[in-house]
């Protein structure tokens, strides 16, 4: 098959944040696989330079608007570690819970509007709207049920106003969380399960396709690594090792690879796997009995070597975190909730803090002077974490491609949905590195 | 726009989070079936991957001007579009992509070695008028969805946006919030330009100003108020209204207003 193929997607449409993809073969034999990252530095390191402890996060939370919720978290949980500060029980199932409405609130923006379109042969959802209108409509509701159950505990999920270091400056009322309650069990599930029968219907038209590979997330002994825990990888022969947050640095290993223009990171094998996929490759026996139940009807079970069944993990997680949320707001009402001080700093010094975002493990780190200003941080974002390892999807897809014998335009709608199942968030991209090279 | 044609409508975004445009799927069903009824959207690479061919009647345009390489980009929306709106503090203001416009560091400081790299280049963050002339602004950070509901039913309507021009405090004493100083805190409210409702300080936090400053604010009397009142060190009262205002602050980099026609 001596055919040649030039692939140039400028700006991949349906991911947050700008990508490009670039593939040229020649008479049948590849010159070029790319996968770029041409987004807009925004210097947030530099930029916290010199602020309060109080601002850090309401300054960090907009690197990313989507999951300003896991920027936030990930920067009080930073600042805290600096500043010597233990949050009460109330204020942990408080941020878990919170957390848990991000990873929904994101999940049903991705499958429901960015990634179903690809498996129903539409550009949009637009378009979706006269044939698929009741499905549209149950949709944004879910959409919007997530950004309210957020808004209760955050204050708002886009840029949250609530959560600060040493815990909450406000908490929902007792009546706030029964509302909440009652209203996932008889309108969100109900509209839940009515999108679960529309992707199932859909789960064989994802893309077959295999790559064994490093996969990394949170792992806490109690619950699912969401909000907390220890960084753990699963290797494709499965086994597991794990790694002090505070040691983040020594299993990213950020790094510049003249094949591609975004820094990359790897821990043990040439890359890795942040994100839904990876975290149900690592703790899926922690998952809630209904999440394995719709696991297993979607045919998800690990160790799964498909990156483009990262989205199906993403709608297991979607009902593990309504169940797990309904069992902390149960908690948190049983418990009795109430407003409480913030817990003071107890010291000034240099802290890591890591949640898991939608995309997967994110990092922050922090040091502050005496007066509790910040003098430098660095932020470790997981659509970075997978630029290495969408590079080789690429470089392993294409040959399987151009073998197939797929065309053109095939081949770029493979790859952009590829692109789509990491659901990369590129605007997260405090800092990547762009190597031009000569032809 | 005739009422029987629906309006084109495209959102397009430059340096930014992108959370602006989020917020319009927080819009929920109801909201956002209402408005797809007045509007058709042509145009929204986040979401969509058609693109808009012909003319466009409104297009929202997310996240500041901060490389000279987007420049022709923005120069080729605005031939295309009727209306052009800044969409969010950071097309509106710069925003807080502004807080590293008086640094000279900030590249070494986050790329080390590698800060000279061509493809790191970025300049001052500027708001989108700078390089295009925009006719209205939706402001806040995140936006506010009250408001662009608002103006874009007043520009299918053939009527003028209205923004307040009053500060934030006034807002507060409508909800009856109590005031941060009296709490400890500090706030920019008294200069910060309302039209939000006043969310942060209802919910314990300091108001930052992301909607911008009210007409002529005194900068001088705000530095004075944070240092005396709300007890900021004569450094962080002069630096607190960098966060979502440093490009109109009377110290804002050279080009930070709007571009002269």
């Amino acid at each position: 098959m001596a055919k040649d193929i030039n692939i140039n997607v400028h700006h991949v449409t349906r991911v947050e944040g700008h990508g490009n993809i670039l593939v040229n073969v020649s008479k049948g034999t590849i010159e070029k696989i790319e996968w770029q990252v041409p987004e807009a530095p925004r210097f947030f390191e530099a930029m916290i330079r010199g602020r309060h402890y109080s601002e850090v996060a309401r300054i960090v939370s907009r690197i990313c608007g989507i999951c300003s919720v896991g920027h936030t978290l990930a920067s009080v949980k930073a600042s805290e570690d600096a500043l010597g500060i233990q949050i009460s029980e109330q204020s942990f199932k408080l941020r878990s819970l919170l957390k848990h409405a991000e990873n929904y609130d994101s999940h049903i923006v991705h499958v429901l509007f960015l990634a179903a379109p690809d498996l129903l042969g539409a550009p949009s959802v637009f378009p979706l709207v006269p044939t698929h209108g009741e499905v549209v409509k149950c949709a944004l509701r879910l959409k919007r049920f997530g950004h309210e159950w957020g808004s209760i505990i955050g204050g708002r999920t886009t840029h949250p106003t609530r959560v600060v270091p040493g815990g909450f400056t406000d908490v929902p009322t007792e009546q706030e969380l029964r509302t909440l309650r009652k209203r996932i069990t008889d309108e969100m599930l109900p509209d839940l399960n009515t999108a679960l029968e529309v992707l199932l219907s859909l789960a064989g038209k994802f893309p077959k396709f295999e790559r064994q590979t490093e996969y990394m997330a949170l792992h806490s002994d109690k619950e699912y690594g969401l909000y907390d825990g220890v960084i753990q990888t699963v290797m494709p022969d499965g086994t597991k090792e794990k790694y002090k947050v505070s040691d983040y640095r020594k299993c990213t290993n950020e790094y510049v690879d003249r094949r591609s223009t975004a820094k990359w990171a790897k821990n043990k094998m040439g890359s890795y796997m942040a994100g839904a996929l990876a975290r149900v490759n690592n703790n899926f026996d922690q998952l809630h009995p209904e999440a394995k139940k719709v696991a297993g009807l979607l045919g998800m079970k690990p160790l799964c070597f498909n990156p483009y069944l990262n989205s199906v993990a993403q709608v297991v997680e979607v009902v593990h975190s309504v169940h797990e949320g309904l069992r902390l707001i149960d908690e948190l009402l049983a418990a009795g909730i109430k407003r409480e001080p913030l817990v003071k700093p107890t010291r000034f010094g240099s802290g890591t803090g890591a949640v898991e975002v939608p995309r997967g493990i994110l990092y922050h780190h922090y040091s502050y002077d005496k007066d509790g200003m910040c003098t430098g941080g660095d932020c470790i974002i997981p659509t970075n974490e997978n630029h290495a390892n969408i590079q080789h999807d690429f470089e392993k897809l294409v040959p399987e491609l151009l073998k197939a014998d797929k065309s053109e335009k095939e081949m770029e709608l493979a790859l952009e949905m590829l692109v789509r199942a990491y659901d990369p968030c590129i605007s997260c991209s405090t800092h990547y590195l762009d190597v031009k090279f000569t032809r | 726009m005739s009422p029987k044609t629906k309006a084109k409508v495209a959102f397009f975004d430059f340096t930014s989070c992108e959370g602006c445009q989020i917020e319009l799927t927080n819009l929920g069903e109801k909201a956002f079936m209402g408005l797809l009824d007045h509007i058709e959207i042509v145009e929204f690479r986040e979401a969509m991957s058609e693109k808009a061919q012909g003319r466009i009647d409104i297009s929202f345009i997310e996240g500041s001007f901060s490389r000279e390489a987007d420049r022709k980009r923005l120069e080729d929306i605005r031939s295309r579009s009727n209306v052009v709106i800044a969409f969010g503090a950071c097309a509106a203001t710069g925003g807080v992509t502004a807080l590293k416009n008086h640094m000279s560091d900030y590249s070494e400081a986050v790329y080390g070695k590698d800060a000279k790299m061509p493809h790191l280049d970025s300049s001052f963050a500027l708001p989108v008028s700078a390089a295009i002339k925009v006719d209205y602004s939706v402001l806040g950070c995140p936006m506010s969805q009250a408001e662009f509901v608002e103006i874009v039913s007043s520009l299918l309507h053939g009527k003028e946006p209205v923004i307040p021009n009053h500060p934030v405090c006034v807002e507060c004493k409508k909800k009856s919030t109590l005031c941060r100083y009296g709490q400890g805190d500090h706030c920019l409210g008294m200069v910060a330009r309302a039209g939000c409702g006043a969310p942060c300080p209802a919910d314990g936090i300091p108001c930052e100003a992301c909607r911008g400053f009210v007409d002529h604010p005194n900068q001088e009397a705000l530095v004075k108020v944070l240092r005396e009142k709300g007890g900021l060190s004569e450094e962080r009262a002069f630096n607190k209204s960098r966060i979502f205002t440093a490009n109109l602050r009377s110290d804002a980099v050279k080009g930070a207003g709007a571009r002269k026609e």
